[in-house]
């Protein structure tokens, strides 16, 4: 530990650095900073940062609400804005109680406890995730929404305002250390995707924080705005988080197994089966919003149903097809998350149904080629397809009774959490809205 | 500065991480005759002898090393708690001594202290290939005269490759040597730094970096195609 702080603390002194920003993440996802100068580096370091954490959404607790910042030095990247007097760099923190444990209430240690875990039984957790999101004109929710451009999928649009954008976004994201995989224009006018290059879920937790923050931040450089909005616009496809993942015992893929028809592992396959399974108790972590549940419906690519199959993009797992001798690049994909979910919970209750899987080796059900929104209910039940929670209340209702969540997010978070989402559900359902006295005022 | 003269082969990996990370250059030997025959030109920069672990050969091996016509200095000594004893009579044979299991500060504190008192140089200041630089005084790496922004475990990665030209790793070597923990990523984590080096270090010089196929890694020219 001490030469990594050093590396640190010279860097800075080296390079000039005036601000260093100590990033952490609230319960319910949000970014949140302190920047404090290069003379209050060391004592960061040596005791953490006070600062009361009763206001931070999912810290606050009536009898302790002081908590402390400690900076992680594995982290210390400077930042590409600003140049001269204005160098700044980043480091994120975990946040501790006054007795130096474990803040409860931290969901970057959330994670670490659930990759703990993992790693007591020889795996490694690695992620991968695609990051799908709208520029538009304005941030203004009283005006209509003004896409940026008018393309589709793969479009390569003519040097237009959003394609700039998003190859001003890759050289940032790049800089910091954020390896992109693709970056293309997706289905909807105004949408794109950046998939991020597979690393450890710790260090992709916080990739995910950072490229919310960069893409956000690059938009607003040239007067736009970027959101993660689940489904910003209806009648088009909304922006989910696709994540890829697998396992590794040490430099093997766990998910691989080449005599396999399909190419998976058994493995593989409990941690499939896990993720199905637990789905429904998970949602509400991976899909947390009111607005996330508008996504999730038939007709945009997104998941409706339990399935997984291979090449069957309605399926809530997928098996992606690797190439040849590739056995490495074995994962799954898992596609009902949004971009705005928490990462570092999303992941710990993701990792935790597939690791269920394997330990009580659930079997795998047959993978399902047919397309589910043809097939009538009947159908559907008969072969046993479940359709995903339909609101954020439905997914709280399952959540609040599932032992996996409670124990991979700790109570302290599984309890606020529920509560916040509940008053969350409440202030959503005593609205009328616009629907509703288009429809009702006229014929009741 | 020339490499320090370790016994016995292979070296404790901790002493091996910790001389890696201090910056020292090092080889193995087994035995005296391997000592003799791998000697670079200007003679060993000191030894490391652990007592340790083979106290009988790590003994001779001292004495055979001060029997020279030009005794070899500076000698240090690592020994378990229970050898202090063994110590005894034998005090013209190392320079200095360090308790097994050591600190790696210790370590690097007792060398400087050992080298400083010997007048020989002190651990290099600086890594040159090209024009690349790392200033291990400072950390900070450039090329061409600008800065690379580089996290700690890249610049850790740079530095070992880089003093290490030509030399192939394997991901199990890296990881042992240069993050010397289980990190979450396990030994996938090389291949997802390599890429993030590869991208800092620019177009022009990601090939500094050569991936090896179904080995590991190499940086800069192959010690056979020279």
């Amino acid at each position: 530990m001490e030469r990594q702080q050093d590396y640190v603390l010279r860097t800075v002194e080296e390079r000039g650095v005036r601000l260093i920003r100590l990033w952490f993440t609230d319960v319910l996802g949000q970014l949140k900073s302190v920047a404090i100068s290069p003379a209050e580096l060391e004592n960061a370091f040596e005791e953490g940062m006070h600062f009361d954490g009763s206001a931070i959404d999912g810290f606050s607790r009536v009898q302790e609400s002081d908590a402390l910042a400690k900076p992680d030095p594995n982290t210390f990247e400077l930042l590409p804005w600003g140049s001269g007097s204005e160098i700044s760099a980043r480091m994120f923190c975990d946040i501790l109680s006054h007795d130096g444990t474990p803040f409860e209430g931290d969901p970057r240690q959330v994670l670490k406890r659930n990759l703990d875990r993992a790693h007591e039984r020889g795996f490694s957790f690695m992620v991968a995730p695609q990051m799908e999101f709208f520029y538009f004109a304005n941030a203004d929710p009283s005006q209509p929404l003004q896409p940026l451009d008018t393309g589709g999928y793969f479009d390569l649009t003519t040097a237009d305002v959003a394609s700039d954008l998003r190859k001003r976004t890759l050289l940032v994201l790049e800089a910091m250390g954020i390896p992109v995989e693709y970056s293309f224009h997706e289905d909807a006018p105004s949408q794109h995707e950046i998939d991020l290059r597979y690393t450890d879920a710790l260090t992709m937790a916080d990739n995910v924080m950072t490229f919310r923050l960069v893409v956000k931040e690059i938009a607003m450089e040239q007067g736009a705005f970027a959101t993660f909005m689940p489904k910003p616009l209806a009648g088009v496809q909304g922006s989910g988080m696709h994540t890829h993942m697998s396992l590794f015992e040490g430099d093997e893929n766990a998910f691989h197994e080449s005599g396999d028809p399909y190419g998976l592992s058994k493995v593989a396959r409990g941690f499939i089966a896990g993720l199905l399974h637990h789905s429904h108790e998970i949602t509400a972590v991976t899909n947390q919003l009111v607005n996330s549940y508008k996504r999730l419906i038939a007709g945009y690519e997104a998941p409706v149903y339990v399935t997984w199959a291979r090449n069957n993009e309605s399926a809530l797992v997928r098996v992606p097809v690797t190439k040849r001798g590739k056995s490495s690049s074995t994962r799954i994909e898992y596609r009902s998350p949004d971009p705005a979910c928490n990462p570092y919970l999303a992941y710990s209750v993701m990792l935790a149904a597939g690791l269920k899987g394997i330990e009580e080796g659930y079997d795998l059900p047959p993978e399902t080629t047919a397309n589910v929104f043809e097939m009538t209910p009947e159908e559907r039940a008969a072969e046993g397809i479940r359709p995903l929670p339909q609101s954020l209340s439905d997914a709280l209702d399952v959540m609040e009774g599932s032992e996996l969540v409670a124990e991979a997010l700790g109570e302290h978070i599984f309890e606020w959490f529920l509560r916040n989402k509940r008053s969350e559900w409440m202030d959503y359902k005593s609205q009328v809205t616009q629907f509703e006295l288009d429809r009702y005022l006229p014929t009741w | 500065m020339e490499p320090i003269l370790l016994f016995p082969d292979p070296v404790p990996p901790e002493l091996a991480q910790a001389l890696d990370l201090a910056g020292y250059p090092w080889k193995a030997a087994a035995d005296e005759a391997t000592a003799d025959r791998e000697e670079p030109d200007d003679g060993w920069a000191g030894a490391i002898v652990c007592a340790h672990v083979e106290p009988e050969r790590a003994f001779a091996l001292c004495r055979a090393l001060r029997k020279r016509d030009a005794p070899l200095e500076p000698v240090l000594l690592l020994v378990s708690g229970t050898q202090l004893g063994d110590l005894e009579l034998r005090e013209d044979l190392f320079d200095d001594f360090c308790l097994a299991p050591f600190h790696p500060r210790e370590l690097e504190a007792r060398l400087k202290h050992l080298f400083w008192r010997t007048g020989q140089g002190t651990r290099p200041e600086l890594i040159e290939y090209g024009d690349l630089v790392l200033n291990l005084e400072t950390y900070q790496a450039a090329i061409a005269g600008k800065p690379l922004d580089l996290t700690y475990m890249e610049y850790e990665l740079l530095k070992f490759l880089s003093s290490h030209p030509g030399k192939v790793f394997t991901r199990e070597t890296l990881l042992s040597r240069v993050w010397g923990y289980e990190y979450y990523g396990g030994a996938r984590t090389v291949d997802v730094h390599i890429r993030r080096l590869r991208a800092k270090l620019g177009e022009g010089h990601a090939g500094l970096i050569q991936t090896v196929r179904s080995v590991g890694y190499r940086f800069g020219q192959s010690r056979w195609s020279l």
